[in-house]
């Protein structure tokens, strides 16, 4: 039987998510050319609070746009049945931009690589940067974020669990432990 | 030297003697000598243990394609009578469907000739009505008679001239043999690869109405009645062809008609999936059907069983389903068949059986056999009703294996086949 | 594991409706993928896909084409003409040629229905049935049943009326078991020699006239008439097929409603369909064309899930 134990709860996040937006902004010295990008699924949802805190402290509207990285996985031919692909939406021209990546947890890195080489067939932003809210180590790809939210130790069979009001009913951050060896 | 041969123990099942009793059945000089209660062996006689068989006339099938001349790559006289013999059938009738056509004495001759090399099961040729089949002129039908055919038949094609079948149905009269039709309207069935219905335009399969069969059943009805020549249909597969003949012999026309063991057990459901061995000329009906001709079957409206045996090359077969052939073997599984599916579920009994199976076609198509009188010819099948066996086509003594009932049980098997006192066929080798 | 279509997409018949669904749903993303500058993912790379032509077809073919490309697949078109007789190859032999050459997936087009199946019994590879005979044409189906639900929003309860030559036509089938299985109401309306013997059997509506069909229906999909009909004396001629069942705005205008309409193509302008209401403000045609290389992506996408040899059981959570 797992258990869980929580990292951040739903005020804990909430404060994080905002100085992430603080430094998001601080990163790129003010809010111009700026496009907030957020990885399906719940990058988008953690996408959607930081470009609110910067519009209520900043009153600038941060476009945001949304990635799904299903068709770009390196493991797509042997993941089996094909999961369902989401809505990618980024209908801007990338040249001059300064493209912010959110995602929930960072991990092997290969999603954000995936992220990345989708980013590429849109276009050539100015730069990229990579904001996650949680960074749990266990890199197998040469990626770094520039904004993390909490870093945190956990074992590889440890699963990090971003929850989010829209999709799971409440906030907050948790470490489902496994006891037995399934 | 008297060649004797005792057949033992077995049931003697004659139902146009309405013999039904246990007993045994002697063979000397290749005749029937004496048949019914204990009968001593005595001296150079072969005995044969009959026990838990009938032992019935031989059966006789007026309808196989034994494709030789010309397609011996798919079955040969020897092969197929042979396969004959294994089903327990004594003789057979030859379709002249060959290549080239049998239409002349010549070509009867040669078939007469290589079924006595064979030295299995009777072959008895069906000579062409009309010269290669093409339904223009008529072929010879004295000629052939005097080499050795029995009827007349352009089957695998019908005889679509209204005016050549009813000059073949008054020629024939002087030899008197049947004229035998293959029912299918040209215009109706052409294109068609299965029964018109549900499954066909599910499928997306041209499909053949049922009165592609029954228009030209009727009309062969009334040009016999016209004529007053004897008209034999081939493989009827509708209900509505069963009632037309019905309405015939009500009214004394000289009308007989045949039934296969598929027709009589697979409905076009069989045609699922597209599978080549359910397509056949004509079609697999609905189960509405299956159940008049089983019905037609008992009550003499329809009078003997025939397989259309029609042997084909795996690659033939191995097609999409609108190029492959029609036809399917059928000389080694007929008799488990009738039995599997007719006796069992009490449609006929064993006497219908033997009925449909030898004495009718001896009788219609004046052949000697379907009969176990004393001084008759001793073509005899013994066969085991309860025997239980499942069908494997490489097992098959015919060169085919396009057979659609491929690792089905069945029961009822042919334990030894008699030819002329000659044990010609024993199960088990 | 296979993927949740199975190996092979042989029809809509043999599909649960969570299946067509799934296969609607995933063509959604695929739509935008079109729309791009560069219209390329790389979820099929080094995915091998023959394009197995029996019967000429420009539009189908380009519309899988390009789906193939656009999953970056490598493709490549085999044209032939004819029968297994007429050719000489048969069938079979084609087949297991391009088993022997570790294909992929087959999309093959065919005159013969049920040539699809054929070769999908003989192949390990995926069979994507491009149109069989008079049987299937599922992406067909598929790309139909994804206007109408743009259209719509839903398919369950829509009137949809299939039009024309139902008889020899694979994707009037095709949409027939689509739409019943999403729960649509389904009429057909033609010359009675052009419908199924048996179509009473389908659970359709028939409609013989076509006054009776434009009143019902809220969708028409509208089949293009073969000139072959008229010589195998099933209709008299094409000019009384557009007299009396043709789609004109003139009949169209005493609708109750606007109907939408729907051709798989080719047409035949004049014919089946006067060019005022194939080129009409509720003309989707065009819509279905680029509709089709989103269904297509999302099939081809779907059926490439799952290798038994090469899967591994999908982790919980996903891996980042």
């Amino acid at each position: 039987m797992p258990s869980a134990t929580t990292i951040l709860d739903a005020r804990a996040m909430d404060r994080t998510l905002r100085r992430m937006a603080d430094e998001i902004v601080e990163l790129n010295d003010g809010t111009d050319n700026l496009i907030i990008v957020g990885i399906q699924r719940r990058g988008v949802q953690l996408a959607e609070r930081i470009a609110a805190t910067i519009k209520a402290r900043n009153d600038v509207d941060v476009p945001r746009g949304a990635l799904d990285i299903t068709l770009y996985r390196d493991d797509l031919q042997t993941v089996g049945p094909r999961p369902v692909v989401g809505a990618t939406k980024l209908p801007w021209d990338l040249e001059d931009k300064f493209v912010v990546i959110v995602d929930d947890v960072l991990y092997t890195g290969r999603t954000v690589r995936a992220a990345l080489d989708e980013l590429a067939d849109f276009g050539r932003p100015a730069r990229i940067a990579l904001a996650v809210l949680v960074d749990r180590g266990g890199r197998e790809l040469p990626i770094h974020a520039d904004v993390v939210g909490k870093k945190i130790d956990v074992a590889p069979h440890d699963r990090v669990d971003v929850l989010v009001e829209e999709l799971d009913g409440k906030d907050g951050v948790v470490i489902a432990r496994r006891d037995d060896d399934a | 030297m008297t060649r004797r041969l005792l057949l033992q123990g077995g049931t003697l099942l004659d139902p146009s003697r309405r013999l039904d009793a246990r007993g045994d059945l002697l063979i000397a000089d290749g005749k029937v000598a004496r048949l019914g209660g204990t009968i001593d062996a005595g001296d150079s006689t072969e005995v044969l243990d009959c026990a838990g068989c009938y032992v019935s006339p031989g059966f006789i099938d007026v309808h196989c394609h034994l494709r030789e001349p010309g397609r011996e790559d798919v079955e040969t006289i020897a092969t197929g009578a042979q396969a004959a013999a294994a089903g327990g059938f004594t003789a057979v009738c030859a379709m002249p469907n060959t290549e080239p056509v049998t239409d002349n004495q010549a070509a009867v001759g040669f078939i007469i000739r290589q079924a006595l090399r064979a030295g299995a099961a009777r072959v008895y040729p069906i000579g062409a009505i009309s010269v290669g089949q093409r339904g223009e002129a008529l072929a010879e039908f004295g000629e052939m008679v005097g080499a050795g055919a029995v009827a007349v038949s352009d089957d695998g094609r019908p005889v679509a001239s209204a005016h050549l079948m009813r000059t073949a149905l008054e020629y024939a009269q002087a030899f008197d043999i049947p004229v035998i039709d293959h029912c299918e309207e040209p215009t109706l069935a052409k294109g068609g690869a299965m029964n018109e219905g549900v499954v066909s335009a599910r499928l997306g399969l041209p499909g053949i109405p049922t009165e592609a069969e029954e228009i030209m059943v009727i009309r062969d009805i009334l040009l016999a009645r016209r004529t007053g020549g004897h008209v034999h249909l081939a493989h009827m597969s509708t209900k509505g062809s069963v009632e037309l003949i019905r309405w015939g012999k009500e009214r004394g026309i000289r009308v007989t008609a045949e039934v296969t063991p598929h027709h009589l057990t697979l409905t076009e459901d069989a045609c699922e999936g597209y599978d080549t061995h359910a397509k056949m000329n004509p079609p697999l009906r609905t189960a509405a059907d299956v159940t008049a001709l089983g019905e037609a079957l008992r009550d003499g409206t329809i009078d003997l069983v025939a397989t259309d045996h029609a042997p084909h090359h795996y690659d033939a077969k191995e097609r999409e389903f609108t190029d492959a052939p029609f036809g399917i073997i059928g000389l080694e599984t007929a008799l488990a068949l009738v039995v599997t599916e007719l006796v069992t579920p009490g449609i006929i009994d064993f006497a219908t059986l033997v009925d449909r199976m030898s004495c009718r076609p001896a009788a219609l198509f004046h052949l000697q056999g379907g009969t176990l009188a004393e001084g008759s010819v001793a073509d005899v099948t013994v066969f085991d009703p309860g025997r239980a066996w499942t069908v494997d086509p490489s097992s098959f003594l015919s060169k085919g294996r396009n057979t659609p009932y491929a690792g089905r049980a069945l029961t009822g098997r042919a334990v030894y086949t008699i030819v002329g006192g000659h044990v010609v066929y024993r199960l088990g080798g | 594991m296979t993927s949740a279509l199975g190996k092979d997409l042989l029809g809509l018949e043999p599909l649960t409706s969570e299946q067509i669904q799934l296969i609607l749903d995933t063509a959604e993303p695929f739509k935008e993928i079109s729309e791009r500058a560069i219209k390329k993912v790389p979820a099929l790379r080094g995915q091998t896909i023959v394009n197995l032509f029996f019967e000429a077809s420009t539009r189908t073919r380009i519309s899988f084409e390009f789906a193939e490309k656009r999953l970056s697949a490598d493709t490549v078109n085999v044209a032939s003409s004819g029968s297994s007789v007429q050719k000489g190859e048969t069938l079979v032999d084609t087949a297991r040629n391009l088993e022997a050459m570790r294909i992929d997936m087959v999309v093959i087009r065919h005159g013969a229905s049920g040539a699809a199946r054929f070769l999908a019994d003989r192949i390990v590879s995926n069979v994507i049935n491009a149109g069989d005979g008079t049987h299937e044409h599922p992406t067909q189906g598929l790309l139909d049943l994804l206007t109408l639900r743009d259209h719509f929003g839903t398919l369950a309860g829509r009137r949809v009326c299939i039009v024309g030559d139902v008889l020899h036509s694979r994707v009037a089938r095709s949409n027939i078991w689509g739409l019943k299985k999403m729960g649509a109401e389904v009429a057909v309306c033609g010359p009675r020699s052009l419908l199924p013997w048996a179509i009473g059997e389908f659970g359709v509506t028939v409609f013989s006239r076509v006054e009776e069909a434009i009143e019902w229906a809220e969708a028409l999909n509208i089949l293009r008439l073969q000139l072959e009909r008229m010589t195998a004396g099933y209709i008299p001629s094409l000019r009384e097929y557009n007299r009396v069942f043709g789609i004109t705005r003139e009949r169209l205008a005493r609708a109750p409603r606007d109907v939408l309409i729907l051709h798989p193509g080719p047409m035949n302008r004049g014919v089946e369909i006067d060019s005022d209401v194939a080129d009409g403000p509720h003309s989707v045609i065009l819509n279905q064309v680029t509709n089709g290389v989103a269904i297509r992506m999302a099939v081809l996408y779907l059926l490439a899930g799952g290798r038994p040899e090469l899967a591994e059981a999908a982790k919980g959570g996903s891996e980042r």
